[in-house]
């Protein structure tokens, strides 16, 4: 097996940090600026920093090159690009906020502008993983900088004066020992000129002078023109001469067409062909599914015109796949010994000799992802070369994948990243981009490729479904002596090659075999499973299953041993102390273990926190409970506190959340707040809603009437978020998914608190109810 | 021939008379501002206002609205400066943004209806609309703050 990392990533591991060349012509035509500040000699070479992160180990590394992210107009306008996808984390504002901290750029005088797919020139533009601000803090301070350095030094030439003399503030440069001031306008054309300064002797801003950063007074960038209707989305791209498009797609992973009749559709008034779809057999990562596509003058005829399809499916070897059958196969496997991933001591011998054994067996189903926007794209074939418009996470993967589907040269390929309606994993995945362009191309025509809200839950790239059954071995003073863990559930791998029936590292290291307590004898296994769908990353991962299930195992051990939950948990995390689980090759979210450990003391330490904040203990009134979990995921720390209000009919409702985030270094904690108010959301969402069913192998859900999610009348009352302030140099690490995998845990530690029920199959549905 | 006022302005349409609001707006006459979510009233991305009301362009034909005046978010206010689009940016409620402009209109309307809703009737009021992101918190303050003077 390949997977050795993130499957989704197979595109050249090999490469590391790298700079390229890049041409007057080609930044002038990226950035569409005139006066552009652009230099001569190629530059970079590593991150000189404290601290190592695993950017450069991503496709393409990171490219640290003012050259290629800022431009000065002579008009003074600062153009900085914005090169990785907005989702909603707020990342297009946030890097750009970076570099302009670093240049002394004033905010109000900065355009961004977002980048197209091109890895070569940018590094790696994968927006997942919640990456963005953990690889690219210190390369954006870093572009920064040498913006800053090169318009200094032009202004020290002009003046003759020593460089050390002057100092960029606020958009100018001034030589107070004269009075004189220049505007970062004035200079652009003499700091082309100017060699870029060596990243080893770049001196970044002590962070007492930041203006912007960890400050979060600034507005995402696109604020205005969301308020107004005016932000661009993929649905929004409309080219002259654009066919509308939707396509009926084989109802089970893994089938194909047999044959269609298009006669009725042809007659929907708005409709003008009927095509064939190309499809590939599954897995094959993210290729189309094929179909028949319904080609019309706008979206809602293709819409009726697909409806009026007469269609036969051959449903192929998932044509059986069923949920209440495949979760008895779930069970079945994780009540067996599997494939051991991770052994410390004895925990056969242990869980035997102990006085009491907890054993928990958790179910959670499988989740879509339900961005608000649907897939969609808009491609431009013509002849040899493509351009796509899409919302995609993944612009550089979607460049390759367009490139190889179509058999043209990458560098044919461009790719315009919109605004996306929501990511959440779905649009990492390019088929919706890679059917488009082979519409597009049989048409000989621009062309948009609508998902409808069924089509987006029947072909997701679900979160898979997972039986986690825990025991957990208790001495005679309800001290924990041994833990087996046994997870199984379908992974992420079975959808790039057949047979994968055992979890990659990657969902390995995801809150299995990273589990931090201090117990002296640790099983955890990994019995196998099949696919039967098309699985792929949803936010947060394998950590919501794994979450889940030991941090309700807290709340039950707490509840055996009738002690507190906050101080079970605590002394289950045990001493301050780094965490090397026995585990070869343990997967750190990519990170290197040295400037990303496992470290207890910043588990207990958000635990300490939000217990403080949250009021942890507070008497609540009958029928309300308080829950508490925690979690380290994305090499973040979180820890939640959920209240709950039942009422005497099983209604649920949350009156407050209480979020404590140590998530190290941080751009801006006003989007940090943001990201876990939706988590608690999301959270919420999954916990009680979230479940996509198949029978005779089909999904059973299709729309928000039976995928339901939260909405506002059921939403916690108040969400508080701490962030834990970093101590000096502090790595940075994610925000965009550590908030969801501890609410659900919490939540139900919060139902039995209030109620006495253990609610140990997700989504809770009507499980309260009387 | 259907005509319509969009935004003040006057449109026509000559095809099929049961194609729903939404994807007039969108794909014939270049409104993107109003939102496809879920195409059967169950998410609000595509709410728009229609003498005075808020309703789902996805489930409202053009033949509906022949004759009336339908407000979508671009015409809102001239300038954005809509009370409920300011109190919008003052508490920086969106995320991915998409379902906002539904969001608006929804609290546009709400707020011609109950010009000082509690936050009950807010909570009520607003959960047509559906947020992925989940932005409800702030959704919920902004629609306050728009009823107390942004």
């Amino acid at each position: 097996m390949n997977f050795i990392d993130n499957p989704g990533k197979l595109r050249g591991f090999e490469k590391n940090i790298r700079v390229e060349k890049v041409s007057r012509r080609s930044i002038l035509k990226g950035l569409g600026v005139s006066g552009a500040f652009v230099l001569a000699a190629p530059v970079m070479s590593r991150q000189a920093f404290a601290y190592e992160t695993g950017a450069g180990k991503m496709p393409h590394g990171v490219v640290v090159d003012p050259r290629v992210f800022v431009a000065v107009a002579s008009d003074g306008t600062v153009t900085i690009i914005a090169h990785r996808a907005e989702m909603g984390t707020g990342v297009r504002t946030s890097l750009p906020l970076i570099v302009a901290e670093e240049m002394e750029a004033d905010w109000s005088r900065v355009k961004v502008e977002q980048a197209h797919g091109d890895e070569v020139k940018y590094g790696n533009q994968d927006t997942d993983g919640s990456r963005s601000t953990r690889h690219y803090l210190i390369p954006m301070r870093q572009i920064g900088a040498s913006a800053r350095i090169m318009l200094e030094q032009a202004a020290a030439k002009r003046w003759g004066v020593p460089a050390t003399e002057v100092k960029a503030v606020n958009h100018e440069v001034v030589h107070s020992a004269s009075g004189r001031k220049l505007g970062f306008g004035e200079l652009a054309a003499d700091a082309a000129k100017e060699s870029v300064p060596s990243i080893e002797g770049l001196k970044l801003k002590d962070p007492k002078d930041f203006r912007y950063l960890t400050k979060g007074q600034v507005s995402i960038v696109d604020l205005h023109d969301i308020t107004t209707g005016k932000a661009r989305y993929g649905a929004d791209v409309r080219l002259s001469g654009m066919k509308y498009a939707v396509i009926a797609r084989p109802p089970v992973t893994g089938g194909k067409l047999v044959s269609f009749d298009p006669d009725a559709a042809l007659k929907v008034p708005g409709v003008e062909k009927v095509l064939q779809a190309r499809g590939w057999p599954w897995p094959s990562k993210f290729q189309p599914l094929g179909g028949v596509a319904v080609i019309a003058r706008n979206t809602g005829a293709a819409i009726k015109g697909r409806d009026a399809l007469k269609l036969v499916w051959d449903d192929g070897a998932n044509g059986k796949y069923d949920s209440v059958a495949y979760r008895k196969e779930l069970e079945e496997a994780a009540r067996k010994p599997g494939l051991v991933v991770r052994q410390e001591g004895d925990a056969d011998a242990a869980l035997k000799g102990a006085d009491k054994v907890v054993v928990g067996e958790y179910y959670l189903p499988h989740l879509a992802h339900v961005s608000m926007e649907p897939p969609v794209a808009v491609a431009d074939v013509k002849g040899d070369k493509a351009e796509i418009w899409a919302p995609v996470q993944s612009p550089g993967g979607t460049r390759e994948d367009v490139a190889k589907t179509l058999g043209i040269p990458e560098d044919n390929v461009t790719v315009n990243v919109t605004l996306l309606g929501g990511g959440f994993g779905r649009k990492s995945k390019c088929d919706f981009a890679l059917e488009a362009a082979l519409l597009s191309r049989e048409l000989g025509a621009p062309v948009k490729v609508q998902w409808t809200r069924d089509d987006d839950l029947h072909h997701d790239f679900l979160h898979t479904v997972s039986v986690e059954r825990i025991e957990a071995g208790l001495d005679k003073d309800g001290k924990v002596i041994a833990w087996r863990h046994r997870s199984v559930a379908p992974s992420i791998a079975s959808t790039f090659a057949a047979g994968a029936n055992h979890a990659a590292p990657f969902e390995l290291g995801m809150g299995l075999v990273d589990m931090p307590f201090e117990i002296a004898n640790i099983s955890c296994e990994n019995p196998e499973a099949a696919a039967h769908t098309r699985i792929g990353w949803f936010r947060s991962v394998s950590n919501i299953p794994r979450a889940f299930a030991v941090q309700s195992m807290v709340g039950e051990i707490a509840h055996a041993t009738g002690r507190d939950q906050k101080e079970t948990l605590l002394a289950l995390i045990g001493t301050p102390r780094i965490v090397k689980p026995a585990v070869k090759d343990l997967w750190n979210y990519g990170e290197p273990f040295d400037s990303y450990p496992i470290d207890t003391a910043r588990l207990r330490k958000v635990v300490e926190l939000v217990a403080e904040k949250g009021e942890w203990g507070r008497q609540v009134p009958k029928g309300h409970g308080l829950g508490i979990a925690v979690h380290r995921s994305f090499v973040s720390y979180i820890a939640t506190i959920v209240e709950v209000a039942i009422d005497d009919k099983g209604k649920l409702a949350v009156p407050r959340v209480d979020t404590a985030i140590d998530c190290g270094s941080y751009v801006n904690p006003e989007r940090i707040a943001s990201q876990i108010e939706g988590a608690a959301i999301m959270g919420l969402s999954l916990a009680k809603y979230g479940e996509v069913t198949f029978k005779d192998g089909r999904v059973e859900q299709k729309n928000f009437d039976d995928f339901q999610v939260i909405r506002m009348d059921e939403s916690p009352v108040v969400t508080n978020v701490y962030i834990v302030p970093p101590a000096p140099g502090t790595p940075p690490s994610g925000v965009g998914e550590p908030g969801v995998p501890p609410f659900a845990p919490a939540l139900m530690n919060a139902i039995f608190a209030a109620t006495g029920k253990r609610i140990r199959s997700l989504p809770l549905g009507k499980q309260l109810e009387t | 021939m259907i005509k319509l006022k969009i935004n003040g302005q006057e449109q026509s349409w000559d095809g099929d008379p049961s194609l729903s609001l939404l994807w007039f707006l969108r794909d014939e006459a270049g409104l993107t501002g109003t939102k496809y979510g879920c195409g059967e009233a169950l998410c609000g991305a595509c709410t728009v206002i229609v003498d005075k009301e808020a309703v789902r362009a996805c489930i409202t034909s053009v033949n509906d609205v022949a004759g009336r005046e339908v407000i979508t978010i671009e015409g809102l206010h001239p300038n954005g400066d809509h009370p409920v689009q300011k109190a919008w940016r003052q508490l920086n409620v969106p995320q991915c943004g998409f379902c906002q402009a539904g969001q608006i209109m929804q609290a546009a309307a709400l707020l011609m209806d109950n010009p000082k809703p509690s936050h009950d009737q807010i909570r009520q009021g607003m959960s047509g609309n559906i947020c992925r992101c989940g932005c409800y918190q702030r959704i919920e303050n902004a629609v306050h703050l728009a009823s107390t003077g942004v």
